[in-house]
């Protein structure tokens, strides 16, 4: 029992001696070992996505480099050039590791780009809804209300059909797919904000809108975007692979990871496993190393959660 | 007088992140055959969960770390759930403070009396269901057949509270223990169901321990009174003795400043200065920070002494004459 | 009760009306209506007999009451590869679909409300962290993903069950569904399970929460201080409470899954709508496309209202605050 008693006052003393609050949110953060190597995870992929032109052997979409001869090769064979394929080849003779790494940095990039434009114009129309109140708040929320019964795979799905392939395109279907989940946020913020006294009270005070807006909602709804924002990235990204998985999202000439997979579906049937299996680890890796960092920032940012 | 109850030296601790929050901190009373006792203290004195210790309803992470709990004779303190679960809502009974919380909100009056019933005694659902009925009728609920298949939201609060109590009778106890009952009710009805449940107790000869922040409450029901500070009874004694020449400076800041010869109904004033923060008690007597009879003993504990038939922790009893400003 | 249907009802009208204007004008403004909805083989005549025959030299308003007119009377055009009304072949493969979904919500609610409910109950056991991760893991892995390997483990690996394809239909109540031959079952088995992953997780973590929460509440204490049965207070003081939102949620996540069926189907050429939308996309037969929006649409909200009925006849708070409002 004492043991218990000394643990817990040794921690609270250790808390105590953590300062701002930015020193406090890195200490919790780090307080978990899963999300700790989840982030260093997510930063080696970003890296390698990065340096993938440095650091792979080919450039697997320079037609030069690519030999068909090399086609199907399973994992460690040795290449024409005479490197060898660590992860094996695909159908056309790529070398799947620099595939992976290229595929990365599309996918990437898509899943970041959509992330970020998704959540500007989402806080943007919270913050008008929230600005404007009344009826054109009502309206605007009843179309995030709308628009969030349908699943955003589906209306990313329904974009794409109605815009056709391409990154921009793409990019374009993710964020109109997931806007609405940023407005929501926004607005349950001010929803909270507007609850609390001292808002009323700078309300009555004849404060103006906008400040009730930018000091008080818009700080406070920081923490909450932060965290769907990196739970909506990874979907996005994830939304991503599956559209061009299906074939109607990115193109061919843009092969991401869910391009990657696509293409070695037709050989996992007859065993060549490593053509799907790779790029798949890689996208996994991505996407669940987001989640994990997203699922403990919600922890350590809800201030609900809080002792 | 045989004790349904007698408590002895009860702690229990919360073993919280930000430290040991001792709620009960050393608390003896005994209730008899019968009696209602008030319990009295400020919010977060440690009141409710002294009645949890006894039911053994006290969760993670907290637990009774010491003490004794001894009813009718038999030790209950820790016990294995399988033995509390036989004396819980069967010999002994809790009321809640808000019956709109404690009433399951999905379920029907019926159900959740009848369950009681059923927890305890094999007999028919048909049975358990009129003996409910019966119960509703004791407690002054007009056609109870009716209010039987409401929902809880259905019934105002008071109605819901006189469920609660009829509920609580309904195995016929030894002893009850009324967290609070009236506290969210308005006045008029508060008074209503204090007349109820006085009514039921002197009917049924259940003791009852009374849990009120209100000492006016249990001025006219109680026959005795155990006032808390901080995890501790501070002073202990009859209704009249306590009420009339309170010792401990705590009571006769609960009782107000003003010397009436008969302080029953009177409202509760709030004392100078904060409650007290259970992670940070000042060393020695927890009241010391509010207290204007504090001496330089007052940096010790003070023991539990007997005086003037009741007991009673402070160094600086106040006589009644100094009551008087 | 009648009121508050009919009221959902018409909410639920304006709604679909709503969409309707919605996708007729983002197919006409967004993008072109002839591509859209004239074959991409049309040579110039063709396409010139088509903006006559759609009428799309016609103010937009007119378009848009013809549109309706047309839909109104289930006519959203005809197949360009199939050469039938699109309508008719999305709910000829519509029954393949809903067999799909109705099964996977069916798993995803056996499976995952008793895992939530143990994981709620200790959520400090190493066991319920395992479920835990196993639920972030179910959110995080995209559906396509998880189905190649299912496939590679259960159909290619393992030989247990077919890797795609759905199997032979059996006849029941006048129903036909591969529920009720042992090769249906087996070809549904894998597709099923992939779609419920996702739905297994959210239900874990719906009822793991609401466990947590009511545990907490005064309702669980109090029919603790009863002495009911461990037993009772979680199947029926808890799980009654848990379940209004639990299945609010699922019921809601039907559509969803009807959605997401788009992804297990073309992995698993199960022969339902989804699969159709995707050939239907990859080989411009637009108004297939068209169709199967105005049927998900229609098909959302039709879930949406009934999940809003059934919502208020478990939960008789709803019932009331309308009859009030
Ligand atoms: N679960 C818990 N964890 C930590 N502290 C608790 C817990 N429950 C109660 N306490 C503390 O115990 C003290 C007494 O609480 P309580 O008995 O509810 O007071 P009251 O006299 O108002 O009924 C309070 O200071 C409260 O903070
Ligand atoms: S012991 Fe001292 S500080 Fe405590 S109540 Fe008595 S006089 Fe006041
Ligand atoms: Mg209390």
């Amino acid at each position: 029992m004492s043991d218990v008693t000394s643990d817990t006052a040794l921690a609270a003393a250790k808390s105590a001696k953590v300062e701002t609050p930015f020193q406090r949110f890195r200490a919790e953060f780090f307080e978990s070992k899963i999300a700790t190597v989840a982030l260093g995870v997510f930063l080696i992929i970003v890296l390698l996505a990065i340096l993938a032109p440095w650091i792979t052997p080919q450039n697997p979409y320079d037609l030069a480099q690519v030999s068909v001869m090399d086609g199907r090769l399973p994992p460690g064979s040795e290449a024409f050039d005479g490197y060898t394929m660590w992860l094996g080849s695909d159908g056309s003779g790529r070398d799947l590791y620099s595939a992976i790494l290229y595929g990365l940095r599309i996918s990437l990039t898509v899943g970041l780009a959509s992330g970020v434009i998704a959540l500007l114009i989402g806080m943007a129309i919270g913050l008008i809804a929230a600005y404007a109140g009344g009826r054109i708040e009502a309206f605007i929320m009843r179309i995030v209300d709308l628009q969030l019964s349908f699943p955003a795979s589906l209306v990313a799905l329904m974009m794409v059909a109605a815009l056709g392939k391409g990154v921009d395109k793409i990019i374009l279907a993710l964020v109109i797919a997931q806007w609405a989940y940023y407005a929501r946020t926004v607005r349950a913020t001010a929803l909270v904000e507007r609850g609390k006294e001292y808002v009323e009270a700078a309300q009555c005070l004849g404060i103006s809108r906008s400040r009730v807006v930018f000091r008080h909602i818009l700080p406070n709804c920081m923490a909450p975007l932060i965290v769907v924002g990196t739970v909506q990235t990874a979907s996005a990204i994830s939304l991503e692979a599956t559209l061009s998985f299906l074939g109607v999202g990115l193109p061919q000439t843009e092969p991401s990871i869910g391009v990657l997979i696509a293409n070695g579906f037709e050989y996992m049937l007859s065993g060549r496993y490593w053509i799907s299996v790779f790029p798949g680890v890689a996208l996994l890796l991505t996407v669940v190393s987001i989640n994990l960092v997203g699922d403990h920032l919600r922890d350590v940012l809800n201030p609900r959660l809080r002792k | 007088m045989s004790a349904v109850l007698e408590v002895s030296g009860l702690k229990t601790h919360f073993f919280t992140h930000a430290g040991v929050v001792k709620a009960v901190d050393g608390v003896d009373f005994t209730v008899s055959k019968g009696e209602v006792m008030g319990l009295v203290g400020e919010s977060g004195s440690g009141k409710s969960i002294t009645g949890f210790s006894i039911l053994g309803l006290i969760d993670q992470p907290g637990r009774i770390v010491e003490g004794s709990i001894k009813f009718n004779g038999d030790e209950i303190a820790n016990a294995p759930e399988k033995k509390l679960k036989t004396l819980r809502g069967n010999r002994i009974s809790m009321i809640f403070q808000d019956p709109m919380m404690t009433l399951n909100p999905v379920l029907r009056v019926d159900t959740q009396m009848i369950e009681a019933i059923l927890a305890h005694e094999k007999v028919s659902k048909q049975t358990a269901w009129e003996r409910s009925r019966d119960a509703l009728g004791l407690v002054g609920i007009p056609s109870p057949e009716e209010r039987l298949q409401a929902y809880p939201h259905q019934l105002s609060g008071g109605m819901r509270q006189r469920v609660a109590i009829a509920t609580a009778f309904l195995n016929k106890p030894d002893l009850i223990i009324a967290d609070e009952p009236t506290t969210a009710l308005d006045v008029t009805i508060q008074a209503q169901i204090i007349h109820e449940a006085q009514k039921l107790t002197k009917q049924t000869g259940t003791a009852m321990i009374w849990i009120t922040h209100d000492l006016a409450v249990v001025a006219g029901l109680a026959e005795r009174i155990s006032v808390m500070y901080a995890g501790r009874i501070v002073e202990q004694g009859g209704i009249d003795d306590v009420i009339d020449r309170p010792l401990h400076p705590y009571t006769v800041g609960l009782l107000g400043s003003v010397p009436t010869a008969n302080r029953r109904g009177k409202r509760l004033f709030q004392i100078e200065g904060m409650t007290p923060n259970m992670l940070a008690l000042p060393k020695g007597c927890a009241f010391g920070p509010r207290c204007h009879a504090r001496s330089e003993a007052c940096n010790q504990q003070p023991p539990v002494e007997n005086i003037d038939r009741r007991s009673l922790r402070c160094f600086n009893p106040q006589p009644a004459a100094k009551v008087v400003k | 009760m009648t009121v508050f249907i009919i009221r959902r009802m018409l909410q639920a009208l304006l709604v679909v009306f709503l969409m309707s204007v919605i996708v007729f004008f983002g197919v006409n403004i967004v993008g072109d209506p002839v591509y859209m909805l004239v074959s991409p083989d049309a040579d110039q005549a063709d396409i010139e007999a088509a903006i006559a025959r759609l009428g799309l030299d016609r103010p937009i308003w007119e378009q848009y009451w013809l549109f309706l007119k047309g839909a109104a009377q289930g006519d959203l055009g005809n197949s360009f590869i199939f050469g039938e009304p699109a309508l008719k072949l999305i709910l000829h493969h519509m029954p393949a679909t809903m067999e799909l979904a109705f099964s996977a919500l069916i798993l995803a609610i056996v499976i995952g409300i008793p895992l939530g409910l143990y994981a709620g109950l200790y959520p400090d056991s190493r066991i319920s962290k395992g479920i835990m991760a196993a639920s972030i893991f179910g959110f995080s892995l995209p559906t396509f993903w998880v189905g190649l390997m299912l496939i590679m483990l259960f159909a290619v690996e393992l030989r247990w069950v077919p890797a795609t394809g759905r199997g032979d239909l059996g006849s029941f109540l006048g129903f036909q569904s591969s529920l009720f031959t042992l090769d249906g079952l087996s070809h549904l088995f894998l597709p099923a399970l992939n779609l419920a992953l996702l739905k297994i997780s959210l239900a874990i973590r719906l009822t793991r929460a609401g466990v947590r929460e009511a545990m907490g509440q005064d309702y669980v204490k109090y029919a603790r201080a009863k002495g009911l049965s461990t037993r009772r207070i979680i199947l029926v003081h808890v799980m009654k409470n848990i379940m209004i939102p639990v299945v609010t949620v699922m019921g809601l996540e039907f559509g969803s899954l009807i959605g997401f069926s788009v992804v297990t189907e073309t992995i698993f050429a199960w022969p339902g709508m989804g699969k159709l939308l995707i050939d239907a996309i990859l080989q411009l037969d637009r108004p297939v496309v068209v169709a199967y929006l105005m049927i998900i649409v229609l098909f959302f909200v039709l879930i949406n209202l009934i999940v809003d009925i059934l919502y208020s006849i478990l939960d008789p708070r709803v019932r009331l605050q309308d009859q009030g409002a």
